[in-house]
């Protein structure tokens, strides 16, 4: 049985769009730009109210990001709103040298991230940016997993100081975290389990969730960890879990290679080597089509995750 | 707005050339060029134009802020900072070197005081002058956002996305000053990709335009001074400045081949005994 019920279902960028509102009403200095994607963004909110603080760039992100950086000097916090895709791949030049060298206090926002975003295919799917930033010394990478987790990271992210990258997507997804705590840079532990650790983040916490419950009918007790903040990464919690568990699951909406999975195995080969598996895209792009159909081609689905658990308990007990 | 000692400026301007030198001979790394054609402008700045406080606070609030987008020019503005009294002159010393709070482009990264935000990758300075211009109007502050960006950077697309934003959204406490001399890497910038007419991209994306010859100290205090008595009215301006790098050094003058290449010894002191030392070197 699954053991959350969605209180509703939303996309996570409607959770960014009111988060942001809310930080409006709360906090004259926050102020927000957009590059001609402010109801994609779902930024109409924040811009109908708060008219004086909300810069339209036009069709030009490299600009935006400097402007950005610009007006954290005299005390402003700027929230900078696009597709993920146009939020680090083509600006990553300014995000690294007018941001995260430059330490300010930017929060970069970027929604229509991964294969979800479907039908517009894989010009617009990216599934490098989680790498990428966190690659950036100083960068807060985090990604999380519904409306209400979204809104949360949102607010969160007006009183963080720094800079940070915010991913998020298109797609209506449930909503499960409800009356949940949500803090930058701590893991929240979902579901206790004794037989495997899965860590997830984003669109994937929720099929991990799912997993959980094919896993369970199997004898198999995992532990669902929505591991909402990629960096800095909660080490302590991760290595508490996998030292119960003895063995790893990853899944997320992006490359194999660089993202959150990535970080996991960087810890556990120095800390505590452990049996893990990956549940991520494998080098490859993406192409058009329906989410739910894209997510289960490229293996990112309940069964993918049920399937790599499986293989991790195996390989733990093999050892 | 008080009279400028002229006498007392070009003392500077010849102080400033022979540190920017020193700088770049004593770490054989840098880019003299450009910095001795523009001391006149970033001399005029710091010990005229500009209200600034050297104690140096991030925000900058209630002062003018200075933003240098061809960070290249480094040295020139190190000296300007370390004269005005943003840190201590002997400091110049350490340029390039490894522990230096002056690195070879511009970095917030070490909190050298007087750099509000990193550059040397080109192009992104007029972005970010814009948004601290967007910020002082945000926090009802008067005083004014200056940017210098070099020509061959006007080859980077996100100028031209900045232009068309400041034009439109009417970011008028701007100044920004392009360092025209004509130069870059490869060579003279109409054989690398040539700019056509600058003035007219610029009066076409909707700037008030203005042309200055650099290296005359009184015409850049006085389109300066015109510069700031039409800020204010709806339209960013933009300060179309003839330089002519490696001005000061008549073996440095006019040619492309000085952006990036430090003197030998001969050549130093040959450039030093063209650059009267007037306050002290560090």
């Amino acid at each position: 049985m699954i053991k959350f019920t969605p209180t509703d279902k939303k996309d996570t960028r409607s959770g960014f769009g009111s988060g942001l509102h809310e930080l409006g009403k709360q906090n004259p200095d926050v102020v927000a730009l957009c590059a001609d994607l402010t109801g994609s963004l779902k930024m109409d909110a924040f811009k109908k109210d708060f008219p004086d603080r909300f810069y339209q760039t036009g069709i030009a992100e490299a600009n935006m990001m400097g402007i950005a950086a610009g007006l954290t000097i005299g005390g402003k916090i700027p929230f900078t709103g696009t597709f993920a895709n146009f939020s680090t791949g083509r600006v990553y030049d300014q995000i690294r040298q007018s941001i995260a060298y430059s330490e300010k206090n930017v929060k970069i926002c970027a929604s229509h991230a991964g294969l979800t975003l479907g039908e517009d295919g894989a010009t617009h799917q990216i599934l490098e940016d989680i790498g990428m930033m966190k690659m950036l010394p100083g960068m807060t990478v985090i990604v999380p997993c519904d409306y209400q987790q979204t809104k949360q990271a949102t607010i969160a992210l007006g009183s963080h100081k720094g800079p940070a990258y915010l991913r998020f997507g298109r797609p209506v997804w449930p909503i499960f975290t409800e009356g949940r705590k949500f803090e930058i840079g701590k893991i929240d532990t979902m579901i206790e389990g004794s037989d495997v650790s899965i860590f997830a983040c984003g669109h994937l916490v929720w099929l991990a969730i799912e997993a959980e419950a094919i896993l369970a009918e199997k004898g198999i007790r995992a532990e669902i960890v929505n591991l909402h903040t990629i960096k800095p990464l909660d080490a302590q919690g991760v290595l508490n879990s996998v030292g119960k568990t003895g063995c790893v699951v990853t899944c997320e909406e992006h490359q194999i290679n660089g993202g959150m999975g990535d970080s996991i195995a960087q810890l556990l080969s120095r800390e505590l080597p452990t049996p893990l598996e990956m549940v991520a895209v494998n080098d490859t792009f993406g192409e058009s089509g329906k989410p739910t159909d894209l997510l289960k081609k490229y293996g990112l689905s309940a069964d993918a995750i049920v399937t790599a658990a499986e293989k991790a308990v195996k390989r733990k007990k093999g050892s | 707005m008080s009279q400028p000692d002229i006498a007392q400026l070009k003392k500077l301007c010849s102080q400033v050339r022979r540190d920017a030198v020193r700088m770049v001979y004593n770490c054989q790394s840098g880019h003299p060029g450009a910095a001795l054609g523009c001391t006149e402008y970033m001399v005029a700045l710091y010990f005229h134009i500009l209200k600034h406080d050297p104690a140096f606070n991030m925000d900058g609030k209630g002062e003018d802020l200075f933003f240098l987008s061809n960070g290249h020019l480094s040295a020139l503005w190190y000296s300007c900072l370390a004269r005005a009294g943003y840190f201590e002159i002997k400091e110049l010393s350490t340029f390039r070197n490894i522990n230096s709070r002056l690195q070879g482009h511009p970095a917030t990264h070490e909190h050298l005081p007087g750099v509000r935000v990193a550059s040397g990758s080109l192009g992104q300075g007029l972005s970010v002058a814009i948004g601290a211009a967007l910020s002082k109007k945000l926090n009802h502050d008067n005083r004014l956002v200056y940017v210098l960006m070099g020509d061959g950077e006007q080859q980077e697309g996100q100028i031209w996305e900045a232009a068309m934003f400041a034009a439109h959204h009417k970011v008028d406490n701007l100044v920004a000053t392009i360092d025209y001399n004509g130069q870059q890497i490869d060579g003279p910038v109409d054989e690398v990709m040539s700019l056509k007419n600058l003035k007219a991209k610029w009066q076409a994306f909707g700037w008030e335009v203005l042309e200055s010859d650099g290296n005359n100290l009184e015409e850049v205090i006085a389109v300066m001074d015109k510069a700031k008595s039409i800020t204010g009215k709806g339209k960013p301006v933009l300060n179309l400045m003839r330089t002519v790098m490696g001005f000061g050094v008549d073996f440095m003058m006019g040619h492309h081949k000085w952006h990036g290449v430090a003197p030998n010894k001969e050549e130093f002191e040959k450039a030093m005994a063209q650059l009267p030392e007037t306050i002290g070197d560090f």
